[in-house]
């Protein structure tokens, strides 16, 4: 044998190793990831049942359930989304398709790279000084909501510059020569081409906002509620006539804290309770993720510039 | 493309000659000019990419736009537009003046939209929307207030025969501009510049990305457009300014060389760094 | 061309009115547009505004040197000691753990992607990955006392039993430490080291590749010598945004790393992170002016200046790394 021979052996050899270590790792994590969700179905599965919908939380956990909790986690994504997508949108489309280069435009580059960092706690923080005291909207699903969206708001930011990036400038200067306005050129064109690539960027944000636990433990949401927020001018206990805002104004609880809440208690039969909700809240995320990768992969095979 | 004739066939057509004499900058002019340029020069920052500029674009003819790359020329032909004004830091010198209305088209009362509301622009590849092939041609025509699905329907139909488009497309109106080969793509960006009526059409180095077959459509088509509009194009190939054009502009670094009737220019140019240039010798 | 017109048609150009209103809305949304990019910077003021204003009050009763140097944490003592450094301590160490697990398995997992997985598979694994990013923390926190901690109870019964010495001093795993606690927070921080890392390294232009297999590297030699040495910057910013994750999260150690401020780097203790503190004093209904309320500002404050600092470190780095090629 030559030492050539030799030396190209030992280099197949490195090159197996390294193939079966990066493939183990990978099944490691992705095993674990199944161990998880099959930990919470095997802890949890048993609970879940319409009662366990329809139920409030409750001091006995055989008839406690998520029903303030997942009206309180579907009302606060809807104010986040509310807030969070025009705003983000409307702050990705100037930065990327009207901001000039200048130190002003460069602090708010900075400033949304820099927000994108910050602990999740720290917009808590925040939002309790700011929103829930010196604003005066109480601890309150609108509270809720605007941090938020406040959260992901730079998530919704990158991606929509990300998408408008992606346009090719010939179809600007096509639309522009015909004698497009700048926003003709955006809501024309630009929004249209790039909606496939901004709404996974923004079902991505939600998926993380529905999952978010510590902001909202901050401002204070309770965790222990026995009441739904007022529809739209129902009538109330009090004998008054819901306002069609009265629901953004009252206190709330959503999925994750109900389930941190369940995770604190003794005794077997809440943290049941806590897998089943657990269950529910990775149900939720994972099919937001199923969702968003299905717009990119859709979007993907219809537009080829 | 089926009905493509062979390349040979596509003997140049005679080229108009409007006028005996010889035309130069200070020739008596026969022919009504469309557009004049006068003193213009151009500034992408500080980088003077066109040089104090000055020469006359006559109504109905094809006035092609020569020289090596980085010459200004297509600089010059973006200017017609106002294409130059959604980047920062360029600046326009000296003016476009625009028959028979005499407006300035650099002028600061000119607005950039109006502009290119009257002069149109085809770029130098294929740049159709993401949208039918109908959406593509009645896009401008939108921005310009005509609504009427009967009225939008003849022009666009009139548009796409006008860019010889319409029997290759004519069933699939409302199929993805995308399907279409390239040189399709390209006489679908012509039928879209042609829809809105404008006065004058820009060609930026049309059939650089296309075919030699492809090439010889859109160079018959600007052939017959001749008849019915004002033409500026920029080519790199000379033999193209010497098929299409009647009039020939030569640039090398931002100025103006020569300019003359494009038989003229092609045979017996005045200068010897346009023969140089005609002849191969640099660019 | 048989319909071609001789003369030219009036232009279809808008009256100038027309035209002066679009330009007007133009104005308009303009200004709408760079209201809303502007909003960014006040959160960012409102954070450092809230932060700083609601933490004075806390610094006229706690010396800021005490608080920055005391070793002990005890809020809720009748004579109550705010000494960050255990808070500190507890936020190191399960980062540290985290670190430890997300950088190597991190970084091979996006070596190997990058450099060794068909595009196709490439595809599939990625979005999979980056599921892990997604679960919510409140449920690793779960996983984590009810699966992780559990198993490393065993494990570390059974790598005790090889060293008796050990055995005096740390006779068992409690539940709730930071080893469980920093693992499962890994788990999580690897997608955030992989996906950015991965990114980094497929930028690397071909050729360093093709010189290299010129000649005769293997695969491995390339994606070590080459590939990765050339991306470091890129890889290194992956490496910082995990650090400021790490440093920032929440739910996974508030209830799995056991909530007990104490001033200690053993990973096989209880501890007590920054964000657990904020979180386990907001749980209690805290009054406005009380100093436990105050605390929680200037823990924040503390927390906000570490990740200021690891994000300024990545994004410098992520520039760099941009203008490589």
């Amino acid at each position: 044998m030559r030492p050539i021979d030799h030396t190209i052996r030992r280099g197949q050899l490195q090159d197996l190793i390294f193939r079966v270590l990066g493939v183990s790792l990978l099944l490691l994590c992705l095993g674990t990831l199944g161990v998880l969700i099959f930990n919470l179905a095997h802890d949890g599965l048993s609970r879940l049942d319409l009662k366990f919908f329809s139920s409030f939380a409750s001091r006995h956990a055989d008839e406690a359930g998520i029903k303030a909790a997942w009206v309180g986690t579907a009302l606060i994504m809807l104010v986040t989304a509310l807030t969070a997508i025009p705003l983000g949108l409307a702050a990705g489309i100037y930065l990327e398709e009207y901001a000039r280069k200048n130190w002003f435009t460069g602090l708010i580059e900075i400033n949304i790279a820099n927000l994108a960092g910050v602990p999740s706690i720290i917009y808590g923080l925040m939002a309790l000084g700011l929103l829930v005291y010196k604003l005066n909207f109480g601890r309150s699903i609108l509270s809720g909501g605007v941090t938020l969206a406040f959260l992901i708001l730079p998530i919704v930011i990158v991606a929509t510059r990300e998408a408008l990036r992606s346009i090719p400038q010939s179809m600007r200067e096509a639309a522009y020569a015909l004698g497009a306005t700048r926003w003709q050129v955006i809501r024309h064109h630009l929004l249209p081409y790039s909606a496939g690539g901004i709404s996974t960027g923004v079902i991505i944000a939600l998926g993380r906002a529905i999952g978010e636990t510590a902001p909202l433990i901050t401002i204070g949401a309770l965790t222990y509620i026995a009441f739904l927020p007022p529809a739209p001018f129902s009538m109330m206990d009090s004998g008054h006539r819901a306002g069609a805002f009265s629901w953004l104004m009252t206190d709330f609880t959503v999925l994750p804290i109900q389930m941190f809440n369940w995770v604190s208690m003794p005794g077997e039969d809440f943290q049941a309770n806590a897998a089943a909700a657990g269950l529910v809240l990775m149900l939720a995320t994972l099919g937001i993720n199923a969702v968003a990768i299905g717009v990119r992969y859709r979007m993907r095979r219809r537009i080829k510039w | 493309m089926v009905n493509t004739p062979p390349v040979e066939s596509l003997t140049p057509q005679p080229v108009m000659q409007p006028h005996s004499e010889p035309v130069g900058a200070d020739a008596p002019v026969v022919h009504p000019v469309k557009a004049e340029v006068r003193n213009l020069s151009f500034y992408y920052g500080s980088f003077k990419a066109v040089k104090n500029v000055s020469l006359p674009f006559y109504e109905k003819a094809v006035t092609a736009l020569i020289g090596p790359s980085g010459c200004g020329k297509t600089t010059l032909l973006r200017c017609f537009n106002r294409m130059h004004d959604l980047y920062p830091g360029n600046r326009y010198e000296g003016e476009i003046v625009l028959y028979p209305s005499r407006i300035n088209i650099v002028g600061p009362a000119a607005s950039p939209i109006e502009m290119r509301m009257r002069v149109s622009m085809v770029f130098q590849k294929p740049n159709p929307f993401p949208k039918s092939i109908f959406e593509n041609v009645a896009y401008g025509l939108r921005l310009r207030g005509v609504g009427g699905r009967s009225e939008l329907e003849a022009r666009v139909e009139q548009a796409l025969r006008g860019a010889a488009l319409w029997e290759e497309v004519k069933d699939r109106l409302r199929d993805g501009a995308y399907g279409l080969s390239g040189g399709q793509q390209q006489r679908l960006c012509i039928a879209r510049a042609l829809a809105v009526e404008p006065e004058i059409v820009l060609f930026d180095e049309p059939t650089s990305a296309l075919d030699p077959i492809a090439t010889g459509k859109i160079e018959e088509l600007i052939d017959d457009l001749r008849q019915r509009v004002t033409i500026l194009i920029v080519t790199h190939n000379m033999q193209q300014a010497s098929r299409v054009s009647d009039y020939t502009a030569f640039m090398y670094l931002g100025e103006m060389i020569e300019y003359d009737r494009t038989a003229k220019i092609f045979t017996n140019p005045s200068k010897s760094l346009t023969e140089q240039y005609i002849s191969g010798r640099f660019g | 061309m048989p319909d071609a017109t001789t003369t030219t048609p009036a232009p279809l150009v808008p009256h100038v009115r027309r035209l002066s209103g679009l330009m007007l809305r133009e104005r308009v949304v303009e200004g709408l547009l760079l209201l809303a990019a502007v909003f960014s910077i006040f959160i960012t003021s409102g954070i450092v505004f809230i932060l700083v204003n609601e933490s004075r009050p806390f610094f006229r009763t706690v010396n800021p040197i005490e608080f920055l140097t005391g070793g002990e944490w005890t809020p809720q003592f009748a004579d109550p000691k705010f000494g960050i450094l255990p808070l500190v301590a507890g936020t190191l160490s399960t980062t540290l753990v985290a670190l430890l697990v997300a950088m190597p398995v991190g970084t091979i997992i996006a070596i190997w992607l990058s450099e060794f997985a068909p595009a196709k598979v490439r595809e599939v694994v990625k979005p999979l990955l980056e599921l892990l990013a997604a679960v919510p923390t409140v449920v690793y926190g779960f996983f984590a006392i009810t699966l992780v901690s559990p198993v490393m109870q065993q494990v570390y019964a059974w790598v005790i039993s090889f060293f008796p010495s050990l055995k005096e001093n740390y006779p068992e795993l409690p539940l709730f430490n930071v080893l469980s606690a920093g693992i499962v927070m890994g788990l999580m921080i690897v997608p955030y080291v992989c996906s950015l890392s991965e990114d980094a390294m497929r930028a690397v232009p071909m050729i360093l590749r093709e010189g290299s297999f010129g000649m005769g590297a293997n695969r491995t030699t390339t994606a070590l010598r080459v590939v990765f040495p050339a991306a470091f910057s890129g890889v290194a910013a992956a490496y910082t945004l995990a650090i400021s994750r790490a440093v920032g999260e929440t739910m996974i150690v508030a209830i799995a790393a056991g909530n007990q401020p104490t001033l200690t780097a053993n990973p096989l203790q209880p501890a007590q992170t920054i964000t657990a503190f904020i979180v386990q004093a907001s749980m209690g209904d805290l009054p406005h002016d009380d100093i436990g309320y105050q605390s929680i500002f200037a823990a924040g404050l503390t927390l906000f200046v570490m990740t200021l600092g690891f994000n300024l470190l990545g994004a410098a780095l992520r520039r760099r790394y941009r203008q490589a090629y």
